[in-house]
This record gives C-alpha cells, structure tokens and sequence, in this order.
C-alpha cells in the first residue's frame, strides 16, 4: 500500500485459538518487580 | 479500538484487539482519525479540502488511500472489535490452583540503608530474618507441588539483600537441580543484588546457575549514592560498580539486568542510562520509583513532564546507539510484535496471588513481594498451602476487563492491568489503577514501538 506500511504482528485474534499455554514468564518476575506489563515478554511456545 | 500518535518522525497507527501496527502517511493518518465517524464521500472531501495544495496529493491518491484503510478493515487489520471479554479469567480458570513462580525473600535484612526502598530497607515492615534451608526447601516442594504440568519455574532469590544468605542460596538450587530432572521440571532462577558482597564465588555461582541476575544501580554516583548508601551513610557506588563489570564481563551472554530507580532528585534519568552505558553495560533497566504519597522521593507533576520527554529521548538514543552498532537494551522497551504474548497473557493480569506468589523468611505466601508486610493479604504458608482462598480468589478474578478504569485505554493489552500492588497503594483496591503509573506506561509503550517501527522499516521515514 502507498499510503500505510503495516507491520507484521502476531494476530491477537488468532492467538486465542492456539494461545494460552501458560508456559511463559510471570510478569514482573526477573526485572523491574515495581511496575507491571507484559509487552516486554515472550511467547514461550512460539 | 484505534491509537494514532505521531513520535520520532512517524506517524504511528496500533489496532488495539487484532495487534496490528501500522505506519502510514499524513494522508492515511487523517483518514483513519475521520474513518469511524463519517461517510465515504465526507472523509474525501475533508482530505482533498486539507491536502489541496499538495502536488503530490491528487483526488485519486485520497480515494486510493481511502480505500487501503477499508481494507485494512475488511482483513481485521484496523478497527478489529474487542471479543476477548468472554475469555478474561479463562487462563486462570484453566490453570486455577497452578503456581510457576515464586519469589522467595531469603532475607529480610539489607547492608543498604536506602530510604527509597519499598520493603523498609529490606525489612518490610517487620523483623530482621533470613530465610532457613528447611523453609526454602519445602518452598521449592510446594512449588513443585502445585505446578501441574508447567515444566519452567521461576524463582526470584529476593531481599532486602539475598547475598546476605548466600549459602542458603547455594544449598537451594543444589538441591532444586538435584531433584529437577526427575521431576519434570525446569527452573529458572533470578538473582536480585545490591552487589556489595558479590565476590569471586557468588559471579561464579550466579553466571553459572542464575538464568538472570538483577544488579541495583541507579546510575551517575551523585544519584546512586543519595540513597543507596551503607549504614555508616556512605554511597556504595565505588564499591559496587566494579564487581557488576566483573560479573557481567564474566557472564558469557546469560541475562542480565542494570536496574535502577529514579526519583524526584533524578527526573532527567536519561543521564543515568548513559553512565550505565559509559560503564559497559547494555542490558538497562529504569523504574519510576514507588513510595507513599507525599515521600520526597516522589515524582511531581513537573517531574513526570520530565519523564515523559526523557523516554522519547531514550528511544533516539537507542536508535543512534543501533545505527553506531552499539546498540542496548532498555527493559521497557523490548516488543516483540511477531512473538509477544498471546491474548490470554494480554487480559489476564500479572499473575500475582496465583500463580506468583512471595514467600516470607518464615514461609508465609503473600500474592507478590510488594503485598509482604500486609497482613491481610497473607494467602496462607508453604507448610499449610493457600489457607485464605478470600485472597487468592480476589486476585484470580483480577483481569484487564475487572477494572473499569481500563475498558477505555488503548495499552490496556500491552499492560494486562497494570501491578495489583501500585493499584492498591494509589486507590485501596487492587482492581483499582495506579494513574500515575498507567501514564508512564503508555509513554513508555508508545516509545517502545516507535522504536520497532524504526527497526523494522530500517529507518526510513
């Protein structure tokens, strides 16, 4: 497209259909312990 | 839902429920900020009205682009509706009772005397303890225990100051590798350190058994040393920062992190970051501060402006640093958009109080280490298991749709809900928000992507 440049993304949407394995870090553990997100984390069975 | 923001040169679209990110032109830009409100025919007019002396900008470029963002829509890309209510709580549902990671307080006693810290110097409000093998081990054997078929478990080694129970550490994982195979399972083990007793044996022991390390820092020594300081009230910096270099030099790629607080005496912690670089260090980690109301310690309004501009400056730097081949890592910036969390992590909270919980010297289970002290979040012991299910049960039901503050906020899949702990602290509710937090962190997020767009688009604009 000319006008937009869409980034490949992992679909959300899709992922409710394979997600949900549980396998992967909890959120604040291991760094920041004071404030919580978990955009920073990885998928574990990707 | 759709966030549109321009940072760092472009123009920046998220779609919020499919997880798209797009970077499109001032043309395509505008045409989404108008697409839910208003026809075909009034979105074109408005665009040809606004970019007629635009050359380059003919009537068939806006319809063209009109066009790309109806299907954009059409293939869920933009505009994607929020249908993952129904699923919130279905994680917790499905693993209800499943624990994977504990952070164990191995002392609750610290050789710092940092008025900053949220556990009380390391007491958290109560008694100097330290942690027995006896209770760390039936820690271990309740996690095991109650893992199901989760096979990587994380242990954070805690304080106050962990080192200060080194040996305790040591006999621990000894005896967690020694069990871990026939088990099934396999650990994962943080090493969370103000460095001051860091010698030759603990870099041997952590580089060889800690997954991750965690090395307090708050960068340049004038900032460090205003809190973090011995008893005697002397800055730690000196002593500190060359046995980090060590161990970090001698760490063979393993995970890492510098981390720091700032505070009000640092806002500009951007000049921070930098010393941490200068020192040789890549992998970076700056957390607001967290501390009561009215604490000199605490940002002010002016302060978090400050802030706010000193992120935007960090993703240049990281940007200058990647096109230098000298690039770093900032905690709050690592996005993975191709391999990040599936939508079950997104909604369903951090975790705490069920399948993190903290564990105390004594062997009492809190949701997390920032709940330790509060008596009435005490979910129960390792011997006793989870004895006060009101808690647990509260923390379970904690999702990204349980608090109402979130419905409306567009990094609400990209923070899952925020921290229960900051959440209570701010309001008295653990489905409350943290405002103050919530604003850093959509900075932060919108940072954080602005730097995978640049990234992924090698920096053209």
């Amino acid at each position: 497209m000319k006008h937009i440049e869409t980034l490949e993304t992992r679909n959300l949407c899709d992922s409710a259909k394979n997600g949900g394995c549980g396998e992967c870090q909890t959120s604040c553990q291991s760094a920041c312990k004071t404030s919580c997100g978990i955009a920073n984390q990885q998928c574990e069975s990707k | 839902m759709v966030h549109q923001y321009k940072l760092g040169g472009y123009n920046i679209v998220l779609d919020i429920c499919s997880g798209s990110v797009h970077a499109v032109d001032e043309v395509a830009y505008d045409i989404i900020a108008m697409f839910e409100q208003n026809d075909r025919d009034t979105v074109i007019a408005e665009m040809a009205k606004k970019y007629a002396d635009r050359e380059d900008m003919t009537a068939k470029d806006i319809e063209e682009c009109y066009d790309d963002v109806v299907e954009l829509k059409n293939r869920g890309k933009l505009f994607a509706p929020d249908t993952f209510e129904p699923m919130a709580g279905k994680l917790k549902e499905k693993t209800a009772g499943v624990v994977k990671a504990l952070c164990l307080h191995i002392a609750h006693t610290c050789n710092l005397n940092c008025s900053y810290c949220f556990a009380s110097q390391g007491k958290y409000h109560g008694d100097r303890a330290v942690m027995s093998f006896e209770v760390g081990k039936r820690a271990l054997d309740f996690l095991i225990e109650h893992s199901g078929s989760r096979r990587n478990l994380e242990v954070d080694f805690f304080g106050g100051e962990p080192l200060m129970n080194f040996d305790v550490v040591k006999q621990l994982v000894v005896y967690a590798r020694s069990i871990e195979k026939e088990k099934g399972k396999n650990f994962r083990f943080t090493l969370t350190t103000n460095g001051m007793l860091i010698d030759d044996d603990v870099i041997e022991f952590a580089n060889k058994e800690c997954h991750n390390v965690v090395l307090s820092l708050d960068g340049r020594r004038e900032i460090h040393d205003r809190f973090r300081v011995d008893y005697a009230g002397k800055g730690s910096f000196d002593r500190i920062v060359p046995k980090f270099q060590e161990l970090v030099a001698k760490r063979g790629g393993k995970d890492y992190y510098m981390r720091g607080t700032f505070t009000h005496a640092n806002p500009d912690f951007l000049e921070d970051i930098k010393v941490m670089l200068d020192l040789g260090f890549t992998e970076l980690s700056m957390e607001p501060v967290v501390c009561a109301e009215g604490d000199p310690a605490e940002l002010t309004d002016a302060d978090m402006e400050i802030v706010k501009q000193q992120y935007e400056q960090l993703a240049d730097l990281m940007l200058q640093r990647d096109r230098e081949e000298r690039p770093f890592t900032f905690y709050h910036y690592m996005i993975d958009l191709t391999g990040g969390p599936c939508i079950y992590k997104r909604i369903s909270g951090c975790g705490s109080g069920t399948e993190y919980m903290a564990v105390t010297p004594w062997g009492d289970l809190y949701p997390c280490h920032q709940f330790v002290g509060e008596e009435k979040f005490k979910l129960g012991s390792v011997f006793e298991g989870v004895t006060n299910p009101d808690v647990r049960d509260e923390f379970a039901a904690c999702n990204v749709y349980a608090r109402p503050a979130c419905r409306d906020c567009w990094a609400r899949l990209y923070c899952s809900g925020g921290c229960a702990a900051n959440a209570y602290h701010a309001t008295g509710s653990v489905t409350g928000i943290y405002e103050k937090g919530c604003e850093l962190f959509r900075k932060r997020m919108e940072c954080a992507i602005m730097v995978a767009v640049a990234r992924a688009l090698g920096g053209k604009k």
